[in-house]
């Protein structure tokens, strides 16, 4: 089995930050918004290179996802940024007729996802962005799952017309994957070949799906693992293409099973190919105070979780 | 004064079209529409410098930003007789399969629009990015955008209005419609905003008021003024006092037109107090 190892450890919103400082350095359409979250964000370098193409909004997010769509019009790609919360929920008619109706070139770009974001408890805690954003028709819906990834994709999405939310998140997490990979949006990628069950995760929960998917080879149980970086628009051919030799699918993500990446997987079975699923996901609850690593394991998001119902679904099958 | 006869004559066939788009489905806005007719007639033919065809980016040209797009059909109007698309499309207003929606929308390509609008309060900001946008192309042109008092009432308007002076935009002229009138009545009895020119210069904007702005010659004059304003560090603000329901005796003086067609007989006098000038569509 193909096992993966890491060196460093980082978090996904510095491959953000990353990712927009080399845009400011090679697209000169691409602007930057904030609503008064720089630090958090990581967009510093980009505005120390490009101040003239930086727009702080202040603590304002209706008004800075309508001054985006407007900068669109005279040619410019505007990247948003603010936590995930204040990124959807807060400003949903806001994206929806400005942005996603209007078809504008925005791309929202979410940080501090999920549970993840730890201490600041459920007021900060969305777990219900990737519902909300994937309903949008014509919206792009992509979670990567590292440093590296997140950067690869940030540089992706400039190169997409149309919006994007690009959603990563706060703690230091494990870099597994390629540097400089080159990001398909709406491909998934491969991590490991198995036979008795088709393990599919987004963003952070996809290093937790590898170190299952250990613990499952030494008790003999052969995982596929699938990083599915991009939940809209499904790569409906792979999700079928694993379960037709596996039988069964875990997917697992940083949200509610309401909404989520595991939703869209179970219509594509549902309309294709039914077999057991299992989710790995936030069962209807709002988060709360506590570290990541604490929260991850109350709610059922880790690699634990992972095994428990990848055994459940192979006995289903 | 400058002759304005052209303004006057296409201002009386756009109330036309209004009142027969609003007729023929039986729904729309009339009121605003119509209360607003001169200043788009004004604003797309003398005021606005403006490129032949449509290019979304606008490069090179003045823009405009409907914030309140159940006025729809003055601006559908308008768009049509200044060449953006045939003025028989305008047949098709709320009909399945049109690119007329009820509420503007760039959704089906209909050349003119640059943004969709309906839900309220969303404009302001919207134009405040496009103008922003022009500063970075080093584009001299303007940002117009128009808005209805009632719609000030949504709070997205005073973020925008915040950032605008913050932010020295001064190549916006941004203009509310001052018909006193929403949905359930009056502004002062729904929710009374007060005195607006005091709060715009409270958030450090110019203010021009148009006292009559059903006036065409009212209107040149006073975005002129406006026009002067610009480039000077701050965003303008237009104060349009205007009559809901204009040039229909029935509609004025009242916001039951607020979003309700006229029937047969209501439209038949209508138009016969708006005579055909330039020719029906």
């Amino acid at each position: 089995m193909k096992t993966y190892t890491y060196t460093e450890k980082k978090d996904t919103r510095s491959g953000f930050g990353a990712g927009l400082a080399e845009l400011g350095r090679t697209n000169p359409n691409v602007v930057a918004l904030c609503a008064d979250l720089v630090g958090s964000l990581k967009m510093n370098q980009f505005i120390d290179e490009n101040p003239e193409r930086f727009f702080q909004i202040g603590i304002a997010e209706a008004n800075m996802m309508g001054i985006a769509a407007g900068l669109t019009v005279g040619g410019k790609i505007p990247f948003t940024g603010t936590f995930a919360n204040f990124s959807t929920g807060r400003v949903y008619d806001q994206i929806r007729q400005s942005i996603a109706y209007s078809g504008k070139n925005v791309k929202i770009c979410a940080s501090h996802a999920g549970l993840t974001l730890g201490e600041d408890g459920a007021t900060h805690q969305i777990l219900e962005d990737i519902g909300l954003m994937k309903m949008l028709p014509g919206m792009v819906v992509i979670n990567p799952c590292d440093y590296n990834q997140t950067k690869a994709a940030t540089l992706a999405i400039a190169e997409h017309n149309g919006p994007v939310y690009l959603r990563f998140g706060r703690p230091s997490v494990p870099i597994f994957t390629p540097e400089g990979q080159k990001f398909e949006i709406g491909k998934v990628i491969k991590m490991t070949e198995g036979s008795d069950v088709t393990i599919v995760a987004t963003g952070h929960l996809v290093w937790e799906a590898l170190e299952a998917s250990k613990a499952l080879f030494e008790e003999g149980i052969s995982a596929e693992v699938i990083n599915i970086h991009t939940i809209k628009p499904l790569d409906e051919e792979a999700i079928l293409a694993s379960i037709a030799k596996t039988g069964c699918i875990v997917t697992a993500e940083e949200h509610n099973y309401l909404g989520g990446l595991g939703e869209s997987v179970s219509r594509v079975l549902a309309l294709n190919s039914p077999v057991p699923q299992e989710f790995v996901a936030t069962n209807d609850t709002f988060g709360e105070s506590g570290t990541p690593a604490q929260l991850m394991d109350k709610y059922g998001l880790n690699s634990d979780a992972i095994i428990k119902k990848a055994k459940a679904v192979i006995a289903r099958k | 004064m400058p002759n304005t006869q052209h303004l006057e004559d296409l201002t009386v066939q756009v109330r036309r079209d209004i009142l027969r788009m609003v007729h023929k489905v039986n729904s729309g806005h009339p009121g605003g529409s119509l209360g607003c007719a001169e200043f788009f007639v004004a604003l797309y033919n003398e005021i606005m410098d403006r490129n032949e065809g449509f290019d979304m980016d606008g490069i090179g040209e003045d823009l405009f930003f409907l914030s309140n797009g159940h006025i729809s059909p003055v601006y559908y109007s308008t768009l049509a007789r200044a060449g953006y698309f045939p003025v028989d499309e305008l047949n098709t207003f709320r009909l399945i399969n049109s690119r007329l929606q009820g509420h503007p929308t760039t959704h089906e390509g209909l050349p003119g629009i640059r943004i969709a609008s309906g839900s309220l309060g969303q404009g302001m900001s919207v134009a405040i990015g496009a103008a922003q946008a022009k500063k970075l192309n080093n584009d001299n042109h303007l940002v117009y955008s128009l808005h209805g008092d009632g719609e000030l009432q949504e709070g997205q308007n005073w973020e925008a209005i915040m950032y605008a002076s913050a932010k020295k935009i001064d190549n916006l002229i941004s203009t509310v419609d001052l018909n006193g009138k929403q949905i359930d009545g009056a502004t002062d009895d729904v929710l009374a905003m007060g005195d607006l020119k005091a709060k715009f210069e409270a958030f450090d904007w110019t203010v021009v008021e148009i006292k009559d702005g059903n006036n065409i010659a009212a209107i040149l004059k006073g975005m002129a003024e406006a026009k002067s304003k610009t480039g000077q560090g701050k965003p303008v603000c237009v104060l349009l006092e205007t009559m809901m329901g204009n040039g229909v005796d029935f509609m004025m003086h009242t916001h039951a037109w607020h979003g309700k067609a006229p029937n047969d007989e209501q439209l038949a006098s209508a138009l016969n107090q708006n005579p055909e000038t330039l020719g029906d569509y």
